[in-house]
């Protein structure tokens, strides 16, 4: 048998989370590859760096402070407290300075107080800098080790948002022709194909055959997965790895059994194929709203009643947040719903009413735990109260497993950690970021497992569960323990 | 672009190291790609980059791991669904949908996988 290949640093698992000693540059040399041309064209920036890009990059970087107040807060508001420092994943996991929230935005900052503010004249009193291909590469290197899940600006008394900053970080760098390959490509296959994987209609087609075969086998009943099917009731919006991972596609097997069993007609889209936003993640508006806007179109197309979107995080922060100002308003579509409205939220609902039934005694094998994801948790709401990210998801656990516990306090709801993974950091390239970041998060996975037997890890995002799913076994867990909400519903629900 | 020489003639890859062109492969270049990966391929790994190479001239994209573990279940005559899932792993340790693809001459398969 072929060996795994022993080139990753690991960290120990002593159920701690300590603050490391700094150690300058250690993650300096960690780089994404550089993107494409075809698709940094394909989503409207320079395919790489041309002459007077300077002036270029200064050009974009003011008319954000212009129209983003928020990043112009952030640029002059930062007091230096350190509140910051040791909440990033990044930093307790990498050891570099430049991974505390607080220097991170620095790198930014100093090109700020240079170009923006009388005091950047004199260089050396303001720490002022300006802009050159060295700072770039500084911004390359390390506006992609942050992941963007907001858990520094929780803690920060100021409220500044380091992933605004990053968004911001990137927008400047593409629009000058420096990208990251693996976003940039992974857009261009939405706009070309429908989907991040770009799985085409009738490969689509074929896997959800696959997959109702695979529930007639199970199950015994006729469950349909309808694609591109007009006048259906529901839009069903996964992340396009539910189409084609594991254990995304237990997920999907879930929705479809709660549809059948409800009696609520739905369909995927094959145009409409992807939850997924990585135009958010660029902090590219442009993009972003052109991804957004095929869901709406479709929804206009199918003549469907209601949007749902699937497990996912980032997807739900860019559908939930944004849609109605790029793309809005949906008044063709049923004003008694949400539009759009969160599988979890969805199911939940028709258990409550009664319309499925679910036996927890199904998952009676299982210890679950439930990892909150960052956009979710820390970007977006769920139901009509306060917290409804938060309960909602527990609720549907508890009604589909008898066995549930709680990851370590100050590390769930909004305090949660990032999978190490986030905001486009999902590629082989910085494996060694992933495994870093996700030390924090391993921890309490340990403690979890030590003390109370955890032996299924419920996640609600296809990033945190492929990045989990790669991560585990590194880590000396079972990949098999990491698993959708929907799989649990999947298994309890009564057919 | 990266690249490698190979029986005299230049093998255009991606960055990590995935064949740029889809007719460049041929059986030998498999071999080359699969040493480079770590993973000696044995005649069950070549029922599966046959099966996946098909499938990719159908549908332009590499199948569902789902689809694969089901094609592994009929190849090997192995019903448990995890069964098949393990020892696709056992085949290809890195990940079956990333290393196959990339032994068979696909593209990397990309997205949130």
């Amino acid at each position: 048998m072929a060996k795994l290949k022993e080139k990753y640093k690991v960290p120990v698992l002593d159920g701690k989370i300590s603050i490391p000693k700094i150690v300058p540059g250690a993650t300096a040399y960690e780089h994404m590859i550089e993107a494409q041309k075809d698709d940094m064209e394909a989503l409207g920036f320079p395919a790489k760096l041309q002459d007077g890009w300077k002036e270029k990059a200064i050009g974009v970087f003011k008319e954000i402070l212009d129209n983003n107040k928020a990043v112009r807060d952030y640029m002059d508001i930062c007091v230096r407290c350190g509140a910051c420092t040791d909440k990033c994943q990044f930093f307790l996991g990498t050891a570099d300075p430049n991974n505390m929230p607080v220097q991170r935005q620095e790198l930014m900052r100093k090109v700020y107080r240079y170009y923006f503010t009388p005091a950047g004249f004199f260089k050396n009193l303001s720490n002022s800098q300006e802009l050159t291909e060295e700072v770039l590469k500084d911004w390359f290197t390390y506006f992609y080790q942050c992941s963007e899940c907001r858990r520094c600006s929780l803690y920060c008394p100021y409220g500044i948002d380091t992933a605004e900053v990053t968004m911001a970080a990137r927008q400047i760098m593409d629009s000058i022709g420096v990208g990251q390959k693996y976003a940039t490509e992974v857009i261009h296959k939405v706009f070309k194909i429908g989907n991040n994987i770009g799985i085409p209609g009738p490969a689509l087609r074929n896997t959800l055959d696959d997959l109702e075969e695979e529930i007639k086998e199970e199950s015994g009943k006729d469950v349909k997965i309808p694609m591109d099917e007009e006048g259906a009731e529901v839009l069903l919006v996964p992340p396009s790895a539910d189409f084609f991972a594991m254990p995304h596609m237990e997920s999907l097997k879930g929705y479809a059994k709660v549809f059948h069993k409800a009696g609520i007609s739905y369909t995927v889209s094959s145009y409409a194929s992807e939850a997924g936003n990585f135009g958010m993640f660029l902090g590219s508006y442009k993009n972003t709203k052109e991804i957004n806007k095929r869901i709406w179109d479709e929804a206009r197309r199918l003549k469907v009643k209601r949007v749902v979107v699937g497990e996912c995080g980032h997807a739900w922060r860019a559908a939930y947040n944004y849609s109605n100002t790029m793309n809005g308003p949906f008044d063709f579509l049923d004003s008694r719903y949400k539009q759009p409205m969160h599988i979890c939220e969805f199911t939940l609902d028709l258990i409550k009413k009664g319309v499925i039934k679910l036996d927890p005694s199904a998952n009676d094998d299982k210890v679950v735990t439930f990892h909150d994801s960052c956009n979710i948790a820390r970007a977006s709401r769920m139901g009509d109260f306060q917290g409804g990210q938060f309960t909602i998801p527990r609720e549907l656990i508890k009604a589909s497993a008898n066995h549930f516990v709680e990851l370590r306090e100050g590390t769930t709801r909004e305090s949660t950690y990032c999978c190490g993974g986030g905001g486009g950091l999902l590629t082989d390239e910085i494996m060694n970021v992933r495994i870093a970041g996700a030390m924090p998060r391993m921890q309490t996975v340990k403690e979890a497992v030590d003390n109370h037997g955890v032996n299924f890890y419920a996640l609600i995002c296809a990033i945190c569960k492929t990045q989990f799913t790669k991560i585990f076994p590194i880590y000396g867990f079972d990949a098999e323990m990491v698993g959708g909400i929907h799989q649990l519903v999947s298994n309890a629900i009564v057919m | 672009m990266p690249s490698f020489d190979f029986n005299g003639k230049t093998i255009e890859t991606d960055d990590e190291g995935y064949l740029q062109n889809l007719d460049d492969w041929n059986k030998d270049i498999a071999e080359y790609l699969a040493k480079t990966e770590g993973v000696p391929l044995t005649e069950k790994h070549w029922k599966l980059i046959d099966w996946i190479r098909n499938y990719f001239a159908q549908f332009q994209v590499a199948p569902a791991i789902k689809s694969l573990t089901k094609e592994v279940g009929k190849l090997e005559n192995i019903e448990d669904k995890k069964v098949a899932n393990k020892f696709l792993y056992e085949l290809f340790p890195e990940g079956p949908a990333k290393q196959l693809a990339k032994i068979a001459g696909l593209p990397k398969p990309t997205g949130c996988v």
